[in-house]
């Protein structure tokens, strides 16, 4: 169980300057596990800075934060990965010379049989026969390092994953793969907790909790039968508009693996 | 003349060319500017050069799949060993060289091994050469290695060729040059990790003057501490040809780095690019794999291993 107390974060305005900006205000916040807990709120509210506060990448001015009853606050980043967190970047760092092999390996901590590596390329839509000996650099499209970068977390198998925006940047066809994978994580129910901060409609409703963050405070809290009403993805276009309209796409029926 | 090899010998010849004891086929061993071993092959023969110190190798034409060991190692202390090693290599082979110098050095006197290394590639010929460059001891003694490489490519001869300094060497001069007839390639890798006060230069020039020649510079290299490196790649189109230089450098500490890449197109039809990246390791790199569960340290560790591959 994840828990978050009274947590504060104050960035300066500009580099040197004193005067500060509160990205998170005194935010708390609990996460039990077994639970699918989606984060969404407007650009600027502070979702991003919370994942980072969570994995240590980022350090809170006040408050705690609390991990299966140990406190966290001060921990390294590397520490709270060793006690099971793990975090998929928005935007994955590239590697040179490292092959995605490599990566794989070095998030699962030992090295894998080719069958799990295939498994978990697949389950983000990608070939592993066509990319495990491929270097994560440029060579890569943005939604391919994407992929692998969510690859990556898959092998790790943390007890509690946070996902920053894992659709950004994913074709549809892969991003519907994508859904089920989480989808499926979710249904085995192995008390991991998964937490993806997410602005899309499929994966919202596939929460337990949605956490609408806003200001960098927790505006409301539910269910996505209690919340999604209130987020506005029930109606669709503008009124009157029928060029607004989304065109149907049937997703299943594109091939997404090898 | 046979010289025994001792545990560091072995070392050394294993740190060089992943050897453990003595090659199959042709080889020569040079220890100290002696000859430890040598031996030729029914299709690579290996003589005493008699001008310079040194050999000359010779691979008959036709020759495929075989594999050449001209290793040295250095372990006396106050010993500059220059060395000519020319390969003659005919028309039609396909051969591995494996080349390279180890030193051992507990002195405070310098040691400097610098080998002038010639290549002459017939016609449609492919050569893998692989060089590697090496230091240790605790000795105040600079270990010096200035390598000078001479590639001249026939017509449709392919050549890679992989120059790694990996540690301990104090200072280096690489001077690479090659020239190259119509239809050839050359890869040249180099591959360069520098640290406390070392120093590197590697100067390149190469010539493609043929009709459709191609060369490909790859250079990745991480300076460390307080040590400087130098590059100066030197491409010159004089045909309808393709030109690629990349130079990649990683900073770290107090380090400098100056790459100066070059190209100079005098044809109309040479296409000519370099690439020149400096910089430190970034820092999402490092969180990344910190959140993967390795240390800082670590991580900086893995990211130079796999930039140097």
């Amino acid at each position: 169980m994840l828990e978050l107390r009274n947590i504060v974060f104050d960035v300066p305005v500009q580099e040197n300057a004193r005067e500060t900006k509160r990205i998170i205000d005194n935010l708390s916040l609990t996460i039990p596990d077994d639970r699918f807990t989606v984060i969404t709120g407007p650009n600027g509210g502070g979702k991003s800075t919370l994942a980072k506060l969570i994995m240590g990448i980022e350090k809170p001015t006040s408050g705690q934060i609390i991990f299966n009853g140990q406190d966290i606050t001060d921990l390294s980043i590397t520490e709270r990965a060793n006690l099971g967190i793990g975090y998929g970047f928005q935007q994955p760092a590239r590697f040179k010379g490292m092959k995605v092999k490599k990566l794989l390996d070095i998030a699962a901590g030992k090295k894998l049989p080719m069958l799990a590596c295939n498994e978990y390329l697949a389950k983000v839509g990608l070939c592993s026969a066509a990319y495990l000996t491929r270097e994560v650099d440029k060579s890569l499209s943005g939604g391919e390092v994407k992929r692998i970068e969510i690859a990556t977390i898959l092998a790790r198998d943390p007890k509690l994953a946070i996902y920053d925006e894992p659709e950004a940047g994913i074709d549809l066809w892969s991003f519907d793969r994508l859904t089920e994978t989480f989808r499926d994580i979710h249904e085995a129910r192995d008390g991991r907790s998964i937490v993806i901060i997410s602005h899309q409609e499929r994966i919202i409703q596939l929460a337990d909790e949605i956490v609408l963050l806003k200001d960098g405070r927790v505006e409301r809290t539910g269910s996505p039968a209690e919340l999604m009403p209130q987020l506005g993805f029930v109606s669709k276009g503008v009124p009157g508009c029928r060029l607004s309209e989304p065109t149907e796409l049937h997703l299943t029926e594109i091939p997404t693996t090898c | 003349m046979a010289v025994d090899l001792s545990p560091i010998d072995e070392n050394l010849l294993a740190e060089i060319t992943s050897l453990h004891g003595m090659p199959k086929g042709a080889f020569n061993i040079r220890k100290d500017g002696e000859l430890v071993e040598r031996h030729s092959s029914a299709f690579i023969d290996i003589e005493t050069k008699t001008d310079n110190p040194g050999i000359d190798i010779t691979i008959k034409p036709g020759t495929k799949g075989e594999t050449v060991y001209i290793p040295v190692i250095v372990t006396k202390s106050g010993l500059k060993d220059v060395v000519y090693n020319t390969f003659y290599i005919g028309d039609d082979c396909d051969v591995k060289i494996i080349a390279g110098c180890g030193i051992h050095n507990n002195s405070h006197q310098d040691s400097e091994h610098d080998g002038i290394h010639s290549f002459h590639i017939g016609k449609n010929s492919r050569v893998s050469y692989v060089e590697k460059h090496y230091g240790e001891g605790e000795g105040t003694g600079e270990r010096i290695l200035n390598p000078t490489t001479n590639v001249y490519m026939d017509e449709g001869s392919f050549c890679e060729m992989e120059m790694v300094q990996l540690r301990g060497v104090t200072s280096t001069v690489r001077d690479t040059n090659a020239e190259l007839a119509a239809g050839s390639k050359l890869v040249l890798i180099e591959k360069l990790l520098t640290h406390d006060n070392q120093m590197a230069t590697s100067n390149m020039k190469v010539e493609l003057k043929g009709e459709d020649s191609t060369v490909q510079v790859i250079s990745r290299s991480v300076a460390q501490d307080d040590s400087v490196q130098i590059f100066n790649p030197l491409v010159i189109g004089e045909a309808a040809c393709h030109g690629h230089v990349q130079c990649d450098a990683i900073i770290m500490g107090n380090a400098k780095v100056k790459a100066i890449p070059g190209i100079e197109a005098a044809h109309e039809d040479a296409q000519l690019i370099h690439e020149a990246a400096i910089g430190k390791i970034a820092g999402d790199q490092i969180v990344k794999l910190m959140t993967l569960g390795l240390t800082e340290e670590e991580a900086e560790q893995e990211i130079i291993d796999d930039f140097l591959n």
